[in-house]
């Protein structure tokens, strides 16, 4: 006889199929603790997860929207892969974000009578170079004082929440704006330029999936890809190999500073065209779980951001249809990292049941 | 028999190819401190674990006061009457020293009796304690203090020590012989784990020594002498093998100069003074129990750590103490640092991709930032043919090959470039006897083309074996070097136990 439960054991080597397993694994158990939730609140669950998942991305439109709120997840994980396959936790994209689209829309407000062609690459410039700023910050405290990075990058994230915040009431407000706490619109060639008539998806979603392909080039084909990948994996094989691991540090966050600042920018000038406060329902925190879900991998961050982008949409259906709060959204998002985090056992150890004597 | 405390009988414990402990049998008299002499990986620390309960004999019997003594844990034993101290302090730096004894103890007591107690043992045994002082700000031996607080409280009628004095200054090792002394006094049963020849005729009354997993010999100190401890805790080593020096150009062309240290660590050895000089093709060993400063010695040595307070290495008449690792190895400078796993190899990665850790001038691995696999993987197939690697293929993960393969592999990676220097630490700790042969042969072999060696290793064999000159570290301090050919085991058995006559 077997026992009941099943006792863990340590495999001897990872395993490759459970890493491609595990995400699909969290991803089961999601909706089957979803059904549950939604039968708890009264609703039939096939129907609900139906308003939830399927019904969204059943016109074109909701298709589009799928890639809208995918685009800046996209972007953003992709960026921090850099800092998390160097075992750098840079928790404070969403910072990064929106000083990205402080410093992009800051071009796109100074010159919001101007319609040139060079602004919008301008603003996408600016876009980077501010997010890659506001991810030095950690980095330069990181690796010169020491500090948690985790820390500091997520509690810039208020500040920078609150330097826009600052600015959109502030000196940034819209002389005609009523005093709404918004800024000017950008010009017309201050905007992103839309794919497709009448739909919302714009050339971010270009950028992104360059961008994406840049990285996976970076990370497969490069030495300096190579070098990130040591330095996580063991500091000390880094040393030995004589990876200057603070230009490691410094070249995570600068890059992935830029990924959220672009991605950012994207955002107020692709779907917004203007800066007020709330520019990003958490994407830059959002994103660490689809770069966790994508397992770092950029075919499976693409995949990974649109699941998660689906979960935003479920949500606004699910208020519409079922009069559940969206915040329900939140809660898969949860669950999605909660079960990916208890998966990945999987990875290491196996379940074994042991034979009773 | 009634002054024994403890019998070990014909205990036997091996692991995974290697046997630990081979029928030990010895008696431990009452009231006496008792040393277990031996080199590293002798199967002092096996043993000490499974009177400890955190291991379990294969076979063999042991007996505490003429009964039956069987634990598997370490709680069982301290309620046996078996208590440790262990060589690295298991104690929460956050907390303060009273809280870490609470934490320590076992069965309910109520707090004035706790007072009560700890104020009895330190006086009684000469263990001064701050309760209220977190343990962050406290010495090594401070540390230790509260540890050996932590087990009387138990009352523990036998203590065992591991290597006790290694973490402590020497006014700290007074203090600690002075705290021994009154609980052998008391009845109490010390057993000291050392290597230090010194210390088992200052404080010890009986010794056993330990090689190679055996009992050599268990006998009062009173009649010994460092001398004769070194002989057998070493044993007779090969004396017939012919090292040949034929090939040695009378020209040095690595030199340590006076290279000092310090770490402010109590567990990293300060080095003191360092020098040394390498002739081309010469193979210079550097033997010493673990933990005097060899790994300390080998970061300076590799470059991965530059903050050295004093001193100069010389490489070909260029001064290379500031220069980090990549740039050692652009001047033909290859390491191999002990560990395999996670240091000069990563376990995750596959063993093409282990080879871009190590890049000199000549290897054509990358052209602008991109890596050129197919010369990558062309080098790692060169390593495991003509190193004989034992692996499906050069994209099998490290972590996949064995200890001795791997090592193979990652010595091969070095050699393979056929550097000016090579130095490297512990070539076959841990591997099997086929690849330990094959590893001395090359670097011999190595050696006659012109490479100068470093080696830096415990196993004194080895270095009698493959070396043409022999120093010896202790303490962070590095004795004059001594011909391979004509040194005496002795001499370097009491330079290794610190003593130098």
């Amino acid at each position: 006889m077997n026992s009941l439960f099943p006792s863990i054991v340590s495999r001897s080597q990872s395993s490759g199929l459970m890493n491609f397993f595990v995400p699909i694994i969290s991803i089961v158990l999601t909706l089957i603790t979803g059904s549950i939730i939604f039968i708890l609140l009264g609703f039939d669950p096939v129907y609900a997860l139906y308003t939830f998942f399927i019904s969204p991305i059943s016109s074109t439109y909701g298709i589009s929207e799928l890639f809208v709120k995918a685009t800046p997840l996209a972007l953003i994980a992709i960026g921090l892969s850099y800092c998390f396959k160097n075992n750098i936790y840079n928790i404070g994209a969403e910072g990064q974000l929106t000083m990205g689209a402080i410093f992009g829309g800051g071009i796109g407000i100074l010159f919001h009578d101007t319609n040139a062609f060079w602004l919008l690459p301008l603003m996408i410039f600016a876009g980077a170079i501010g997010g890659a700023l506001w991810g030095l910050i950690p980095a330069i405290l990181k690796t010169k004082f020491n500090t948690n990075e985790i820390l500091t990058s997520l509690m810039l994230v208020y500040v920078a929440l609150f330097i826009l915040d600052y600015l959109v009431v502030g000196p940034w407000k819209d002389p005609f704006g009523y005093s709404f706490p918004k800024s000017r619109p950008f010009s017309e060639s201050g905007r992103m330029p839309l794919l497709f008539d009448g739909l919302r998806v714009h050339f971010g979603l270009i950028i992104t999936l360059f961008l994406i392909f840049v990285s996976w080039f970076i990370f497969s084909k490069t030495i300096f890809g190579f070098q990130l990948k040591v330095s996580g994996y063991s500091p000390k094989a880094a040393r030995y190999a004589g990876f200057n691991q603070t230009t490691l540090v410094f070249f995570a966050f600068a890059i992935c500073g830029a990924f959220a600042g672009i991605a950012g920018l994207a955002e107020v000038s692709g779907p917004i065209g203007l800066l007020y406060r709330d520019i990003s329902p958490n994407y830059g925190f959002t994103a660490i779980i689809v770069a966790f879900l994508g397992r770092l991998h950029p075919i499976g961050i693409i995949f990974a951001s649109l699941v998660i982008a689906l979960t935003y949409l479920g949500a606004e259906d699910a208020q519409l249809f079922l009069q559940i709060p969206s915040a329900v959204g939140f809660i898969f998002q949860g669950l999605v990292l909660f079960y990916l985090l208890g998966a990945e056992l999987l990875i290491n150890y196996k379940l074994t049941y042991k034979k009773l004597l | 028999m009634s002054d024994t405390i403890l019998n070990i009988e014909n205990i036997t414990k091996s692991f995974p190819r290697v046997i630990a402990n081979k029928k030990v049998t010895f008696d431990i008299k009452k009231n006496a401190v008792h040393a277990i002499l031996g080199e590293n990986g002798a199967g002092k620390s096996t043993l000490v674990k499974i009177l400890y309960g955190l291991l379990e004999p294969d076979e063999g019997n042991i007996k505490l006061n003429n009964k039956d003594f069987k634990v598997n844990s370490p709680a069982e034993a301290r309620k046996q009457g078996i208590g440790m101290v262990f060589q690295h302090f298991s104690l929460f730096d956050s907390l303060s020293v009273k809280e870490n004894l609470i934490l320590g103890i076992d069965e309910k007591m109520s707090y004035s009796d706790l007072e009560d107690k700890l104020e009895n043992i330190s006086s009684r045994y000469n263990l001064p304690l701050d309760l209220d002082a977190p343990i962050t700000a406290l010495s090594a031996g401070e540390k230790q203090r509260v540890e050996i607080v932590r087990i009387l409280l138990q009352d523990p009628q036998i203590l065992i020590m591991d290597e006790p004095t290694s973490v402590l200054t020497p006014q700290e090792v007074e203090s600690l012989f002075v705290t021994l002394n009154a609980l052998v006094k008391e009845g109490r049963t010390i057993l000291y784990i050392t290597h230090k020849l010194e210390e088992v005729i200052s404080i010890c009354d009986t010794v056993t020594i330990m090689r190679s997993g055996e009992i050599i010999d268990t006998s009062s100190t009173s009649n010994q002498t460092a001398k004769t401890l070194a002989t057998k805790m070493l044993g007779q080593k090969l004396d017939d093998l012919k090292t040949n020096y034929g090939h040695i150009k009378d020209e040095v062309n690595f030199e340590v100069k006076n290279i000092s240290c310090d770490f402010n660590d109590p567990f990293l050895t300060d080095l003191k003074n360092i020098s040394f000089q390498v002739r081309v093709g010469e193979i210079y060993g550097i033997a010493g129990v673990a933990g005097n400063g060899q790994s300390e010695l080998m970061d300076i040595l590799t470059g991965e750590n530059i903050n050295i307070k004093s001193g100069s290495i010389t490489f070909d008449s260029k001064k290379i103490e500031k220069y980090g690792p990549q740039k050692r190895r652009d001047l033909s400078i290859s390491f191999v640092p002990e560990n395999r796993l996670g240091h000069s190899a990563v376990p995750e990665l596959s063993l093409s991709e282990n080879i871009l850790l190590s890049q000199f001038p000549k290897n054509n691995f990358i052209k602008n930032g991109i890596i050129l696999k197919n010369n990558v993987d062309d080098f790692a197939n060169n390593v495991i043919n003509e190193f004989k690697v034992i692996t499906p293929g050069n994209d099998a993960k490290a972590s996949s090959l064995s200890g001795g393969n791997l090592q193979k592999y990652v010595i091969g990676r070095e050699i393979s470039s056929k550097p000016n220097i090579l130095i490297i630490s512990h070539p076959t700790w841990g591997i099997d006897a086929g690849a330990e042969h094959s590893i001395r042969e090359s670097l011999i072999e190595l050696s006659q083309n012109g490479t100068s060696i470093i080696v830096i290793s415990q196993d004194l064999d080895e270095l009698i074996e493959i070396t043409h000159k022999i120093s010896v570290i202790y303490d962070g301090k590095l004795s004059k070097p001594f011909k391979t050919s004509e040194v005496e085991i002795e001499k370097l058995g009491l330079l290794m136990g610190g003593k130098n006559e």
